[in-house]
């Protein structure tokens, strides 16, 4: 995309009938640092990397709980996606308050999407510059949503958002036919393990990145760095073995849905290309 | 046709008593559970206790559409407060909020009479009490409801704790254990269902310690 007399403002149409400034708010999302999420029957998981600006400054919170039912991961201007969790975090409390019952993940992500819309048509605003990825647990089950700043949201089994993201849907893809019949700790697994193919070779630490989970009888929470570290040790031996890493991770004890995983690990995922 | 005043009323009073005695370690809130309209009982098993926090808890007697919708309110900005702090209100906090929640409708008052009872920061027993339009203060016991003439004089018998106007500034906490202060709470209650008809049915206690919140109830007379 490059510069042309078309993008100036929110409420100018290209030739092409496109809108300038909507899809660069979309480029903003995708400078931002990866956020994937990946969802069950019963669960959803949310993983973000952690960014910092420097060795010294603590980094970005990146994923915020909404309610006890629904959790957001976000991705490009965390300033604008700290104030649309707000905003979600009020809609939760409103609708508990009148309705005594938690907010249907479904009907929330619309409202967000209708707010998202309403800067794309009016000429003193610019378009939100954040992509959240809203995991939500409600009647109709466990669900994961992505809203972009264009005002389109969609409904995924799973999804990862932000820079290098395309190593993780590509990871994902090849996997999420087994997610929906994973067990809770499977699915914080592998996404992990997707964060892992974001960070291209770098080693994955607690650190570096942040898990969270919502499910059945679980209400939506941050798993804290320990717990997190444990999960990596226990299937990461060495970075690039994924073969071999496979096989004692399936003996360690994590049963049938494991070993299933191992089978297609094998044939199914390509050493990460770095 | 002579000139007629207004006889609908917004507000009305289910009755009922409130008590809280705050102690070293522990606090204990009380309430019956009956709930009446006129000489009517509407139900002998209404809950007036609702627990705002994890070292929080509130009685109220009044009009209990006013108290749900005072707790409704003070539960959804506890959830606000939760998601911008990480942590729980503390009591005290929750008793400045409280007082806050009740004068913002100064001019169309919660017909709410509140006691609360917790823990605070360091633990120990710490007791609010309130009017209906948000003036409070920390005690070492009170009580509040229709009851509460006939409770608060017995209360000072037992209990006087000094006060804050004096100096030295002396501690507003009872030197009672926890199962006599349960045991205090019991007679007092006793004694106000003798002569308060809209005191009875059953009593909850609700105590606040170390270890958490626990509940019990003692059956009062249902006359």
């Amino acid at each position: 995309m490059f510069r042309n007399q078309y993008d100036t403002d929110v409420t100018t149409w290209s030739p092409a009938g496109r809108l300038f400034q909507v899809e660069y708010a979309m480029e903003a999302v995708k400078q931002g640092s990866a956020a994937i999420g990946l969802r069950s029957k019963t669960h959803i998981v949310l993983g973000c990397v952690n960014k910092a600006n420097s060795e010294l400054s603590s980094h970005q919170k990146k994923i915020f709980k909404v309610d006890d039912h629904i959790g957001v991961a976000i991705a490009g201007l965390t300033a604008d996606g700290r104030v649309l969790s707000r905003y979600m975090r009020n809609e939760c409390i409103n609708y508990g308050f009148t309705y005594e019952s938690p907010l249907p993940v479904g009907r929330l992500v619309v409202q967000l999407a209708d707010k998202a819309q309403v800067c794309t048509q009016r000429s003193w605003k610019r378009p939100y510059g954040v992509g959240l990825l809203v995991a939500g647990l409600d009647e109709s089950g466990a669900h994961l949503y992505y809203n972009c700043p264009s005002g389109n949201y969609f409904e995924y089994q799973a999804f990862a958002i932000g820079s290098r993201s395309q190593a993780a849907k590509t990871y994902l893809e090849r996997r999420f036919e087994n997610f929906a019949d994973s067990s809770r700790d499977d699915l914080v697994k592998d996404a992990l393990m997707a964060i892992r193919e974001t960070l291209q070779g770098e080693t994955l630490k607690s650190s570096i990145c942040t898990v969270a989970v919502v499910g059945v009888g679980e209400p939506f929470h941050i798993l804290d760095q320990e717990t997190v570290q444990q999960i990596i040790d226990a299937f990461e031996i060495v970075g690039e073995q994924e073969g071999p890493a496979a096989e004692p991770d399936a003996a360690a004890g994590q049963g049938a849905a494991a070993a299933d995983q191992g089978g297609s690990t094998d044939e199914g995922v390509a050493p990460m290309d770095i | 046709m002579p000139k007629q005043q207004a006889n609908w009323s917004p507000y009305d009073n289910n009755g009922g008593s409130c008590v809280a005695v705050a102690g070293a370690d522990y606090c204990v809130i009380a309430a019956d559970t009956r709930m009446s309209t006129g000489y009517n009982i509407l139900t002998r098993d209404y809950s007036k206790i609702c627990k705002l926090a994890d070292k929080c808890v509130m009685a109220s007697s009044g009009f209990q559409a006013d108290v749900k919708a005072l707790q409704k309110h003070l539960a959804a900005r506890h959830l606000i407060y939760q998601h911008q702090h990480n942590k729980q209100m503390s009591c005290p906090a929750m008793a400045q909020l409280l007082s806050n929640t009740l004068y913002y409708k100064r001019f169309f008052p919660y017909y709410s009479f509140n006691v609360l009872g917790g823990l605070d920061n360091e633990g120990k027993g710490c007791v609010f009490t309130y009017d209906a339009v948000g003036s409070y203060e920390k005690v070492g016991y009170s009580s509040q409801g229709s009851g509460s003439t006939l409770i608060m004089p017995f209360l000072d018998n037992q209990l006087k704790s000094p006060s804050p106007l004096l100096l030295p500034v002396q501690d507003a906490v009872t030197p009672l254990a926890e199962a006599e202060a349960v045991d205090l709470v019991k007679t007092v209650f006793a004694s106000a269902s003798e002569r308060d008809i809209y005191t009875g049915d059953k009593l909850e206690i609700v105590v606040i310690n170390a270890d958490g919140i626990g509940r019990e109830y003692m059956d009062l007379r249902k006359d």
